[in-house]
Formats: C-alpha cells, structure tokens, sequence
C-alpha cells in the first residue's frame, strides 16, 4: 500500500530535542566559584530522521522517557525542534509563511492519551468539534451547526451529545470527541499519542476500530506512537523502535514481529504480554531505562544488553539498512 | 501431607469469599459495586480478577482487607481467612492481620509508601508492628526483601527516600514490604498497569516467585487479560460487580463459555490477526446503580433471549468451570 515513490507527507531529518533546566541559586553560586557542571541538559531526541508516506500507518514505540512524545510533537510542529528540520510534502516547514504555513499546521492534527487533559472542561462538545472550523473559515457560521453533526456521526457520536460537557461523558465518548475535534480540519497525518492507551480493552477495541475505519474513508496517514506493542502490531505498516532518544529500528511491521534484529526489540517483544493458554516464566531483561540525564556512552543500550561487547561502550552505532525496508542500530549487523 | 502434586490440592484454602456484597448507599440510590461475589483460593494459588474499570473488582479486594469507606458497606457475605470471618471482625484484629497474613499492594506505590520516611524506616516498622525483633534482625530481613525482589545494592536503597527511586523501584519496594512477613495471603490491585513493559515482566517475574517459594496465595486484580493468562492459575471475570465466570486460567483463555469473556479476548490486540477488525462488544458496561433485575450484560449480548431478563445463576456445565449465563457458549462458538 506504500508509495514508496512520491514525496513523504512529512519527514525529520537529523532532528534533535534539547530541554536545558536552567541552574538555581545554589548551582549559579556554584557555577561562580567554577566548580558547577553547568546547565543540566536532556537530549530528549537525539539526531532522528524518519519519514511517513502518504497513507501508511507507522508505529513509534519505545518505554516512557524514551523521546516518541517529543518527537510526535515536533512532527505535529507543537515543539520547536533544538536542530533539524520537519519537512511537510518536500518543504522546510520552518520556512513556510502565511498561508502555506498555515495550511501545513492544519493538515497535521494531534489526538491525546488523556482526554481530560486536553478537551477545555468548560466548553461543550459542539464548542470543542467546531471551533477549529469556524476560526479557520473552513465551514461557515450558518452551516457550523450541521458539520458538527456530521462530524461526530463520523466518530460514531450520537449528535445528541453536542450540548453536553467534557465530564457527562465516558471515557470512551471522550476519546472520540478529542477524535473528531482532530478530523473537523481536515487533516491528512494525525500524530495519536497513546491514543488508546488510557481505555478499557473493549473501549480500546471499538476506537481502534473507528481509526482503521476512518483511514480507510479519508485516506489518513497516522503517526501512531503507543508503549504497546499489541496495538502497534495490529494497525501499523511500519514499526520505528526508540531507546533513550534514538531510533534502534525500524522494520514493517510484519518483519519485525517475526525476525527482529537490535536486542532491545527482541526484548521487548519476549516481555509483550500476550494471551497464552498456559502459565510462563518471565524472562525479563535486566535493570531498567537510564536517567536521560546522563545516559550511557556509546550505545545506550548497551549496559542492558546481553551481547555488549567493548565496542559498544564507545562508539554510537549508526542506524543501517539490514534488509530492504528494515534498519537497525546494532554492531552486531557490522560482522 | 497430602499425596499427589496437582495444584488443586485438597488442602484447606487459604480464603474463601462467600456471596460477598459491598453496597455505597448514595443520595442518588444504592451503588451495588460487589454483588455476589464467591471464590476460593488454595495455599500458593494465583487468582486473576479480570475485568473493566468500574466492574467490581477493586473493591472486592478491599472489602476482603477491610478497607471499604463509607458510605460504602459489606451488607453481607462472609471472608473466611484461616479459622476467622473477616466480615464483622473487630478493626483491631484486623490491623493484626492486615501487612502481616494478608497485604496488599497498590497501583500507586505512593500510596503505600511514606514519603519522608526512608525505605528502611518503613521496612523495619513493617517488621517490628508485627512480632518481636530486634532493629538489627529487622533490617537483616529488609536487605533480603529488597534482593529477593531483584533490587541490586539494597543497603543504598534502603537508605534512599521514595522520591529518589524510579517508578519499578518503588514498586518493587512495595511489594517487598508486602511480602516481607512471609503473609498468606497477597492482594494486588493493579500493581503492574502504570509500569513500562520490560519492568512489568520483572515484576511479574518476581511476584510469581515470591508466592511459589512462600507458599502465598494471591489475588492479582487486573484489567489485562494478557498479564493474567500467563501468570495466573485461575480467572474470575467480573462485569458490574458479579462474577460472570471462572475456572482455570488455561481453559477459561482456550474456550471461554460466557460471551462477555469471548468478547473481552476478541478486542485484544495481539490476539487477532494484524489489521483486521476487531471483534468489538458493543456499547459500555452499565452503571451499578439500583441495576434493572436481568443479567447485566444483556445489552451488550449478541445472544440475548427472552430468559435473559431473569438474573442467571451461577452454574457448572463443566466441572471446575463456573459461569453466569443462561445460554453459555458451547464448543464450536467460543472462538
């Protein structure tokens, strides 16, 4: 289903994301008797460069601190990026203006983990749905009232719901009112952040659903970034794996499951919880994510790695094709 | 002493809960949260208590510790624990047992942890609220916990406040103090759901451990069926505070006889094939509520009949499975 030769619908390229926590009083005294570290640094991405075609679903996935948020963010363009570029359809979009930049912001819509967090509690849900439009001058004022409708019909919403505020609904009615908020622009990628992840699995069953039905009547393309490997591997195309800020693998998503090739990834997917039919033994792998504060040297996976070898502590591997399609970051694949 | 190694060992069980209800009389009517809840647990078993958010299951583990607020109330039903009925039994006795025979662990370690005190204050408390021991002893027994639940350097942690450990530390300190008197009984009310997946499977790893070596009995509250099918011995899924059904993990997962079970394990993820429909139960569970007299999945229910607006009571169809349904599912549906 990819078209692997038309332009991506949007692409990073060497993007990277620094937060700096700027130093109190005591370690700007410190800082003044020269002994002080400096500004604490975290490289929330580091160096990333990924592309989305048109149409295609692609899984971000990694455990929490990892950088998949703040890169779905710089994507969606609700974080400037420290360096790097977001391409949108082959162009800077950083150096777009007016209403071509406009244009771009609105083809990429964002869709929350926590719909209490981002649906404003004071507005009622056809104020929620048809603010966008409005403002934008998308649908006029005298049609508004029959587009919200029609948008919340498309979402599965009962369009008797529109009067009512964000807590008279369930959890699962949220979700789909933060949903349709995203689908009342128009968009053509939506960056979903744990879209699903705060639902009840039968919830959760019915909004993956509305998400596949959806792409299939409007052509969306998704960035669909999820701590769980269960639902990245029934709707994606194509899986991206980060650590700690980089990208250790990227693979179809059929290949990955079946042949994954950094040794996070297999970790990962031998820790996934799945319906067994008997009891297992838990194989976990050791220790636990470092501080991205100050994360390891070389290859950050490596002081939880069982094949680490004295190379890994030292140089960063770069991120290589192994096959067509499927790439890893791993001195291992070096021979 | 008892011949054979089967799990289902006739030794006395450890708890049986017997027709269990725990009402919250409202101004808005009374909330029937546990409606009839029976099961028992044998020395070293594992119960999974499977179901939605709002089904019942967390309060059926506190109203077994005893720690149902008002205005809630165990209107009636028996805990057996050892030779006593929990149900009515003086809050004293109860603090006896509580941390010592039966613990629990929580979601939210914060919860049970106290954040200005140190990890070892509140390990050695732990220890010496419940039998005589000397500061020394008791720290002793702490530093083993600690290594048991993979804790490396365990004479830094304990010297540690809880702030400054990660979210899997702290858990896994939370429930080495639930462990840490070697109690019967462990009850764990989501412990795992907040955690990245690699800490989940450590913990779950451990936890599995701790009841095979100690002999402890535990009930894991879960909304994750995947978590419950390869760790627990035995399911009981709950849907608006009854017991729908219940038997062996292995079998309850292979051939389900209740549909609301079979429709739980169709909208899994990674249970189906990737990218086709999943097998979604129509609308939410209703409210507890003053509920109306029928079976309380019947709006939800493909294979709702006329009987079904008659409460259905709990029978076996095959020995050592229960079920709650008039019309259960049968060998060629449940898949």
């Amino acid at each position: 289903m990819t078209a692997a030769l038309s332009v991506p619908i949007v692409e990073a390229r060497d993007l990277s994301k620094r937060f700096v926590k700027d130093a109190d009083l005591a370690e700007r005294l410190v800082a003044r008797l020269g002994t002080g570290s400096g500004p604490r640094v975290v490289q929330a991405v580091d160096t990333v460069s990924l592309a989305v075609a048109r149409g295609e679903v692609v899984g971000l996935v990694g455990e929490s601190g990892c950088g998949k948020s703040t890169l779905g963010r710089m994507i969606a363009g609700l974080l400037q990026p420290s360096q790097g570029q977001v391409l949108f359809k082959g162009e800077d979009r950083a150096k777009l203006a007016g209403a071509e930049a406009k244009a771009a912001r609105l083809a990429v819509q964002m869709i929350f983990q926590d719909p209490y967090a981002s649906l404003n509690p004071r507005s009622r849900v056809e104020t929620i749905v048809g603010e966008a439009p409005l403002v934008h001058n998308l649908v006029p004022r005298a049609k508004l009232p029959a587009f919200v409708d029609e948008t919340l019909t498309r979402v599965g919403l009962d369009p008797g719901l529109k009067a009512r505020y964000p807590h008279q609904l369930s959890g699962g009615q949220r979700s789909r009112v933060g949903i349709a908020r995203a689908l009342a622009v128009s968009p053509e990628l939506l960056v979903c952040d744990e879209a699903v992840a705060a639902l009840d699995v039968s919830i959760q069953a019915q909004v993956l659903n509305l998400f596949m039905d959806l792409r299939e009547t409007f052509g969306l393309t998704y960035l669909f970034i999820s701590h769980d490997l269960g639902v990245v591997r029934h709707i994606s195309d194509r899986v991206v794996i980060m650590y700690l800020g980089r990208i250790v693998e990227v693979s179809p998503t059929l290949t990955l499951f079946e042949a994954p090739n950094h040794p996070y990834t297999r970790g990962l997917l031998a820790e996934l919880p799945r319906i067994s039919y008997e009891k297992r033994q838990f194989q976990p792998i050791k220790g636990e994510v470092p501080s991205p504060l100050d994360p390891p040297r070389g290859c950050h996976f490596h002081p939880r790695c069982p094949s680490a070898m004295p190379r890994c502590a030292i140089e960063v591997p770069a991120l290589k094709a192994i096959a067509p399609d499927h790439y890893s970051a791993c001195h291992l694949n070096a021979g | 002493m008892t011949v054979g190694t089967a799990p289902a060992s006739p030794l006395r069980p450890t708890l049986e809960v017997v027709d269990l209800k725990t009402y919250f009389h409202t101004r808005a009517g009374v909330v029937k949260a546990v409606d009839g809840v029976s099961f028992a647990l044998a020395p070293g078993e594992v119960l999974g208590l499977v179901g939605e958010s709002g089904c019942g299951k967390s309060m059926t583990g506190f109203s077994i510790i005893g720690l149902i607020d008002p205005p809630g109330r165990v209107v009636s039903g028996a805990v057996l624990f050892g030779s006593s009925n929990l149900v009515g039994m003086p809050e004293e006795e109860l603090r006896a047992l509580r941390g010592n025979r039966i613990s629990m662990i929580f979601q939210d370690p914060m919860m049970t942890l106290n954040p200005v005190l140190r990890v070892d204050t509140q390990m050695i408390e732990a220890v010496q609220a419940h039998r005589d021991c000397s500061r020394s002893a008791a720290l002793g027994l702490a530093r083993d916990a600690l290594a048991q639940m993979g804790i490396s350097a365990p004479e830094q942690r304990l010297r540690c406040y809880p702030h400054e450990l990660s979210g899997g530390m702290r858990q896994r300190v939370a429930i080495a103090i639930a462990f840490i008197n070697k109690p019967d009984l462990v009850i764990a009310d989501e412990p795992t759901t907040a955690l990245d997946v690699t800490i989940q499977a450590q913990i779950l790893h451990e936890a599995q451990e701790l009841c095979r070596r100690n002999g402890t009995a535990m009930i894991w509250i879960t909304h994750d069926l995947a978590v419950v099918s390869s760790l627990a011995d035995r399911v009981a899924v709950m849907y608006a505070g009854m017991i729908v059904e219940q038997g062996r993990a292995s079998e309850v997962i292979r051939a389900p006889l209740h549909p609301y079970t079979k429709g739980l394990l169709g909208s899994v993820p990674s249970a189906n094939r990737p990218g086709a429909r999943l097998a979604q139960i129509p609308g939410m569970m209703p409210s507890s509520l003053d509920p109306a007299p029928g079976c309380r999945f019947l709006g939800r229910c493909s294979r709702a009949a006329a009987e079904c607006s008659t409460m259905p009571a709990l029978t076996t169809p095959i020995p050592g499975r229960e079920v709650r349904c008039w019309r259960p599912l049968t060998a060629g549906q449940q898949s």
